[in-house]
């Protein structure tokens, strides 16, 4: 373990020397007009560089003083049939001597430049040269630029594997509490005492969202305690994506308990895909059945607080969770539990136990503590001076 | 069987999407894009799905007479005539079964399907998301209520950031020196909402990033399969 990381810190230094390829061409030995292949692309941009001659300027009128003269600059590029049409570039990247085309440029198609220089004096205009370059742009099989992102992947994937291992094996692994999750067994219990429903929330997201995944998973746990204590499950959906992956799930989570007789197919239902209907639907339903506990795990924008605040005045236990950072404050303020961004996430191997998954929660931290010494030692080195680490974590 | 097949999939599938992240030539740089136009496409046909759900849940408690059995009476109404408008006349920019109604058209002015979606539909829709500023009203009510040390700082902080987004706010310490800038109201606000606020809401994004990629792996891996109603 600790000689792979070693081996992947070390390949988190060396990045530079993979990323060289975007420095500017010689001029001394090569043209001065120059078009190559942009680096770590799908081979649709192609790089211009050229010398960067100080005042020179394009398609602008200028109010040349007599007996002085200005230099402007264009760039054209041939088009399919041949013609020549100029490039927008604007005043900054002229000066600078660099430009990237990414304007319909097709991979392995070759593309042609020329570079006019006119002398511009109050008497009039004249060229007072022409370059030309080409190149053929192609497809790479890697994107350097994301090096450093996949090296803290492998990293981040190595130490959750090891800790999975370790949990295997029967190492003691400290997890500490999360009181929101705590909670699950308070609320069931508090709904089947009552006789109300639980409702559970699963956010307007679809189905390619990660934390609507993350909610699916808590639903199943949910609904197996659920089903246990014989609780009254309800799960509004917004998209039809979700309500057949969620209705499979609580089926799932009460045959697992041994009470299929109890699940109820239309108890998981649809309402609509709009947010604000949504909202009013859900409002709806706290408002009627008065639900003893209310669960909003999933992806919640504006809708959030109205829901967190209907469900807080009919009295319910609330809990909620979520990776939005603007919609938290909301629910810390409405819901009696709140899961903060990663809790979501790690909800599901929580409340497991399985060692497995446990193991993975364990590999997180070990994440969280990568990123904590890169932030100090990032902030240590730009106060100093330094930016070469700044310079080998930015991708672009 | 149940469960290995689409825990195979599952796991080709990430690996193929992780791999196009890094790899930009084809096929990889185009299987992003055609992965979500399959998604597009099952959720095109999914859709069928949630409405059928809506009109049984909805029938089923109007035809046993459940307690407020009005309401969904009224949901069921809303939904037929809305349905019927667009199939038979169709939407803004497609015609449909019967043309696009002209003669209805010269009467309300639009097709039938948008007069009611902007007059009912979008005003409805803009009154649930006015609730939303007497929510905002009570919710902060009870956060600024000074019951601790935590809440005492959150209460100054708020107050100042209100203040410093308001010209009240601006007006109050305007008389203040130039060296004394910092003390402004509204360069306290900026500086709570740049660097505290900022710092704590990045904290998170990073911790929930760290989340997600755990728990991908733990669903590519087949770690975690509770998505899929738990183990064999």
């Amino acid at each position: 373990m600790k000689k792979a990381l070693l081996v992947l810190v070390t390949c988190l230094f060396c990045v530079p020397l993979f990323c060289s390829a975007t420095a500017p061409p010689d001029f001394t030995t090569e043209k001065q007009f120059v078009a190559r292949d942009h680096p770590s692309d799908n081979g649709t941009a192609v790089d211009l560089f050229w010398i960067p001659v100080q005042g020179v300027i394009q398609n602008e009128q200028l109010q040349i003083p007599p007996g002085s003269s200005f230099r402007s600059l264009v760039i054209e590029k041939q088009d399919s049939l041949g013609l020549w049409q100029t490039l927008e570039i604007s005043n900054d990247d002229l000066l600078a001597g660099f430009f990237t085309d990414n304007d319909n440029i097709l991979a392995d198609l070759p593309v042609a430049y020329r570079m006019i220089r006119i002398d511009e004096t109050s008497e009039g205009k004249h060229i007072e040269q022409i370059l030309y370059a080409s190149v053929t742009p192609s497809a790479q099989w890697f994107n350097y630029r994301k090096l450093p992102l996949l090296i803290l992947l492998l990293m981040l994937s190595f130490a959750v594997i090891y800790y999975i291992i370790a949990a295997r094996q029967g190492k003691e692994l400290f997890i500490r509490r999360i009181n929101g999750l705590e909670s699950m067994d308070e609320a069931v219990g508090r709904a089947t005492e009552k006789g109300k429903p639980i409702l559970f929330v699963p956010g307007i997201g679809d189905l390619d969202d990660i934390q609507t995944i993350a909610g699916l998973t808590i639903l199943s746990q949910l609904a197996y305690k659920a089903a246990t204590y014989n609780a009254e499950l309800l799960v509004p959906v917004s998209k039809s994506m979700v309500l057949s992956t969620a209705r499979e799930v609580v089926k799932e989570a009460y045959l697992k308990a041994g009470r299929h007789d109890s699940f109820k197919k239309d108890n998981i239902f649809y309402l609509t895909d709009d947010q604000f209907g949504y909202v009013a639907g859900i409002d709806g339903i706290m408002v009627r059945e008065q639900p003893a506990a209310n669960f909003f795990l999933g992806t919640f924008y504006a809708e959030s607080l109205i829901l967190a605040e209907t469900g807080f005045g009919t009295g319910a236990m609330q809990t909620a969770g979520t990776a939005q950072p603007h919609q938290l404050p909301f629910f810390v303020v409405s819901c009696d539990y709140t899961l903060i961004g990663e809790e979501l996430f790690a909800a599901s191997a929580y409340l497991s136990k399985e060692p497995n998954q446990l193991g993975s929660l364990k590999g997180q931290d070990f994440g969280k503590l990568i990123i904590v010494l890169m932030i100090i030692i990032g902030s240590i080195l730009e106060i100093a001076g330094y930016h070469w680490f700044k310079n080998i974590l930015m991708m672009d | 069987m149940k469960r290995t097949i689409p825990l195979v999939i599952t796991f080709i599938v990430g690996i193929i999407v992780l791999s196009s992240e890094f790899i930009p030539h084809k096929p990889f740089s185009s299987v992003n894009e055609s992965l979500e136009n399959w998604f597009l496409v099952i959720s095109g046909f999914a859709i069928l799905l949630g409405q059928l759900s809506l009109l049984r849940v909805n029938t089923l408690k109007v035809t046993e007479k459940v307690e407020n059995w009005q309401y969904y009476l009224a949901g069921l109404i809303s939904f037929t005539i809305m349905l019927l408008c667009g199939l038979f006349w169709g939407t803004q920019d497609a015609a449909g079964l019967l043309g696009n109604g002209d003669k209805i058209i010269s009467t309300l002015g639009i097709k039938p399907f948008e007069y009611l979606f902007v007059n009912i539909y979008q005003h409805l829709s803009a009154t649930m998301f006015a609730l939303l500023a007497f929510f905002i009203a009570s919710a902060a009510y009870r956060a600024f209520i000074v019951r601790s040390f935590e809440s005492t700082l959150l209460m100054i902080a708020a107050v100042v950031v209100m203040l410093g987004r308001t010209s009240v706010g601006t007006t109050m310490t305007a008389w203040l020196p130039q060296n004394l800038k910092f003390m402004h109201l509204p360069n306290i606000a900026d500086f709570i909402m740049n660097y505290p606020n900022n710092a704590a809401q990045r904290a998170i994004l990073i911790s929930a990033a760290l989340g997600i990629v755990g728990s991908s792996l733990r669903i590519l891996l087949g770690i975690e399969r509770s998505y899929l109603g738990g183990k064999d």
